[in-house]
């Protein structure tokens, strides 16, 4: 048996960890696809990479380790041939990395839940250079503090992401978006839980996905409803509202423009960006406690402020 | 510190706030609450307060401060790791008086509760609704949800599902400071840090959750419950990987070895196969269509792995039958001997037949019996080792045979814990599996909930990580500190 103690790192790591260094104002780039979520980073600050790759698949284990350089695309394809997906949120072109520091859910986060729950284990490196390992290399754990939760979606500014281990999960053997003139609450019931739902005030896309059968017979249910097959969901406009689902309703009434919603998320996509949303003087103290303890000088991404994104 | 008589004025102003019915400090009170459902007896209690409201919470949190006192929040006290063990006299903040639950909205599949809602409570609550709270830990008839919030609790319906953080949308939390904070929120995407994730799993030392938004989930179109019997115990292990392996994550797969298998069927008449090395609960739920090709996936892998028996149940109350055998496990080991203790480790779920072999081998070396019964679909071994407290020099064994199976389970590329947490009972292990700048991130996390350490202090992390140490840790060349 091998003596237990923590894990050493593969040397991209190292690279990256000396390449970050412990001085002076550093920029990690993935894909750049959403490089102004939360401000944005000078022009002349140094910028780093990622490493990239597939480290390894573990199919019977329904994980995978990547590098969170790895573009998201090209991690999708790999898990194909073993009929498993992660799905994180992210657009065309972004890195794993990007997209889990961005911490966007895809659209099928009622069947997957949101982008956060993949991540198992992260191995960032911090401001002082230095290598740590978040989370651990099984399916479940609660051993120690849940970095890994606090990572994703921290927009880098509390360490820089260089691999990660994240859950995958069965690819659903059929799809299909399904169009009609249901209103929230009120579509048919269907054996199957559609795993998104848009409305855009008018109309609705509910994707069904799951067993054939099970799949078909749903949207048999929602053709006697009035509904049709379409090929896609509506394009999404550009800007990411979060709102209480359950406050959908007034975005008939408001006055910021076209929206379409995800239905029971709360995600609502628009022309116009979300207006700076407020927090409590108590949860303000926590977050400059975190980034003071994280990164006491301000270098990683400066500029970025997961306050205001 | 902590001895009645230093308590006078501290005891004082919290029954100036609480009244004298809501603060206990009798030695006979502090005795039943200087310890969890472990063994861990390093216990020293201070006054035990009872606030119904997040007002009280927080004058008890500001008192304690005043007195210079650590405090400590408790739900039922079901914790298995010493987590809510009061440390130096520590205020004991019971939160089983706040057991309401404040909204349900069956639409938007959320519900707000106090912190010391009894999970099974709130689940039938929702029955009718055809909803329920899906983390189920077998404690689940007397646990608390703000316990299960603090470690992150799991149970056999988490394999799908996940364990409690994927539950939680917000937590009211009264801060170490007396501040209320509002983590997460109803939104899909708060602004800031995801300091809800952050503080689910903390072990009470990030502060009091006071209110909680959990997500319910509505109850599966079908459900199938199978029971499969094994002669041999590498053949359940090696079906678990194989369903997965297969594309299947059922709802649960708990496994069940022989003695405690018989130890339950005496208890429970479920009958469960007596001949069997191990058992396996296999639940699928989901769409009809969907549930009938999992099942026969399910019985497919299982054959090839030499299943002995295979029963699926045939109606809820064979379901809730062979549930009940599972359930009632812990309770039926007292019949065969009056203690033990129960680990709780993770391992890759495709090395859980040599991890399984190793347990068994560990504990014969120690001369103990060992029995299992586990979340085995996500890789949780629960190993309790049985002993009788009474017999001289057991208790070393009884440690050094845990700390094999640790050992073991991490170097098979495990972790030290599930779902028990840390708390005081893993804390000298961590180092085994983490770094000091590992240990040092940490630390940080926790430094920014609480830069005083007054929350529940000496659990979790190693003595010597706490965030004053930062600096110095830096210092330290690699592996030196280890
Ligand atoms: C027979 C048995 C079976 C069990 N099975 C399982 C299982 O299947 N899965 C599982 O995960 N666990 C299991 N457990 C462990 C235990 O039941 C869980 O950890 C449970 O969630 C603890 O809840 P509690 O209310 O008893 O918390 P306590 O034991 O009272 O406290 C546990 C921790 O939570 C903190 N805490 C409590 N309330 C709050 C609050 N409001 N705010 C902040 N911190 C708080 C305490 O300080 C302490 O650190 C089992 C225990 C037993 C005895």
């Amino acid at each position: 048996m091998d003596a237990p103690g923590p894990r050493p790192f593969r040397a991209a790591l190292h690279e990256l960890a000396a390449e970050v260094g412990d001085q002076g104002p550093v920029a990690m780039v993935g894909g750049r696809t959403a490089w102004d979520v939360g401000g944005s980073v000078a022009d002349d600050v140094r910028e780093v990479r990622a490493p990239e790759g597939i480290v390894s698949i573990e199919p019977a284990e329904m994980t995978v380790r990547v590098g969170a350089g790895t573009p998201a695309a090209e991690l999708d394809a790999a898990l194909a041939d073993s009929g498993q997906e992660v799905v994180i949120g992210g657009r065309k072109g972004g890195t794993v990395g990007g997209a889990l520091a961005v911490g966007w859910s895809s659209i099928r986060r009622p069947a997957v839940g949101p982008a956060r729950d993949c991540l198992l284990e992260a191995v960032i490196v911090g401001a002082d250079g230095r290598l740590v390992r978040a989370g651990g290399p099984t399916v479940k754990n609660v051993t120690g503090y849940d970095l890994c939760r606090l990572l994703a979606g921290s927009l880098g500014t509390l360490g820089f992401i260089g691999e990660v281990l994240l859950r995958t999960r069965p690819r659903p053997e059929l799809s299909a978006w399904m169009r009609g003139p249901w209103e929230p609450g009120v579509e048919p019931r269907l054996v199957v839980r559609p795993a998104a739902h848009l409305w855009d005030g008018t109309r609705s896309w509910l994707l069904l996905e799951g067993h054939p059968d099970d799949v078909e017979r749903s949207m048999g249910t929602l053709q006697a409803e009035g509904g049709q097959e379409v090929d896609a969901p509506p394009p999404l406009p550009p800007h990411r509202w979060s709102l209480d689902p359950s406050t959908l309703g007034a975005l008939l009434h408001d006055d910021h423009g076209g929206f379409v919603a995800e239905v029971g998320v709360g995600t609502v996509h628009r022309d116009l960006p979300q207006p700076v949303r407020e927090v409590g003087p108590a949860v303000r103290t926590l977050h400059q406690r975190m980034t003071a303890l994280f990164d006491p000088s301000g270098r990683l991404n400066p500029g970025r402020d997961v306050l205001h994104r | 510190m902590g001895s009645t008589s230093d308590d006078a004025a501290l005891i004082a102003e919290l029954v100036d706030r609480l009244g004298h019915d809501r603060v206990h400090h009798s030695s006979v009170d502090r005795a039943l609450h200087r310890r969890d459902a472990s063994l861990i007896d390093v216990g020293e209690s201070g006054p035990i307060c009872f606030p119904r409201s997040t007002a009280e919470v927080v004058a008890c949190v500001q008192v304690a401060r005043r007195h210079d006192r650590p405090f400590v929040a408790r739900g039922a006290g079901t914790g298995l790791a010493g987590g809510a063990v009061p440390l130096e006299g520590a205020v004991v903040i019971v939160t089983t008086r706040m057991d309401a639950v404040l909204s349900i909205d069956a639409e938007n599949l959320v519900a707000w509760v106090e912190p010391g809602v009894v999970n099974l409570d709130l689940s039938r609550r929702l029955a009718p609704l055809r909803l329920h709270f899906a983390p189920d830990p077998s404690s689940q008839q007397a646990c608390t949800i703000g316990g299960n919030v603090a470690n992150n609790s799991g149970g056999p319906h988490c394999l799908a599902l996940g364990v409690t953080s994927a539950h939680v949308l917000a937590v009211e939390v009264v801060l170490p400071d007396g501040e209320v904070a509002m983590l997460g929120g109803l939104d899909p995407d708060p602004v800031g840090y995801d300091l809800r994730g952050a503080f689910v799993g903390g072990e009470g030392t990030l502060g009091i959750a006071t209110r909680i938004a959990v997500r319910l989930t509505p109850n599966p179109v079908e459900v199938r419950t199978m029971l499969l019997g094994f002669g041999q115990v590498d053949d359940a292990a090696a079906t678990v990987s194989g369903i997965i392996g297969a594309g299947v994550v059922p709802a649960a797969i708990e496994m069940m070895d022989a003695l405690i298998t018989r130890a339950a069927e005496d208890f429970v008449h479920a009958g469960y196969p007596l001949d069997a090395a191990a058992i396996l609960l296999v639940e699928v739920d989901g769409p009809p269509a969907r549930v009938a090709a999992d099942v026969e996936v399910v019985e497919r892998v299982a054959r090839e792995h030499r299943v002995g028996s295979v029963r699926l149940a045939s109606d809820a109350a064979e379901r809730e039958l062979l549930w009940k055998g599972r359930k009632s496990a812990f309770g039926a080991v007292a019949r065969v001997m009056p203690n033990y203790y129960l680990h709780d480790t993770v391992v890759p779920r495709r090395r859980l037949v040599e991890v399984m072999r190793q347990v068994y081998e560990i504990a014969a070396r120690h001369d103990l019996l060992v029995m299992n019964v586990f979340h085995a679909g996500d890789g949780n071994l629960h190993p309790l080792l049985m002993f009788d407290g009474r017999e001289p020099g057991v208790l070393e064994r009884v440690h050094a045979a845990g700390a094999e199976i640790v050992a073991a389970s991490l170097a098979a590329g495990g972790v030290l814990s599930g779902e028990h947490g840390i708390g005081l009972e893993k804390q000298s292990f961590m180092e085994l599996q983490f770094s000091s700048d590992d240990l040092a991130a940490q630390a940080r996390l926790r430094a920014a909930f609480d830069p005083y350490g007054r929350s529940n202090p000496g659990k979790v992390l190693p003595l010597g990580a706490s965030c004053a140490d930062v600096a110095s840790l830096r210092r330290v060349p690699d592996g030196t500190w280890i």
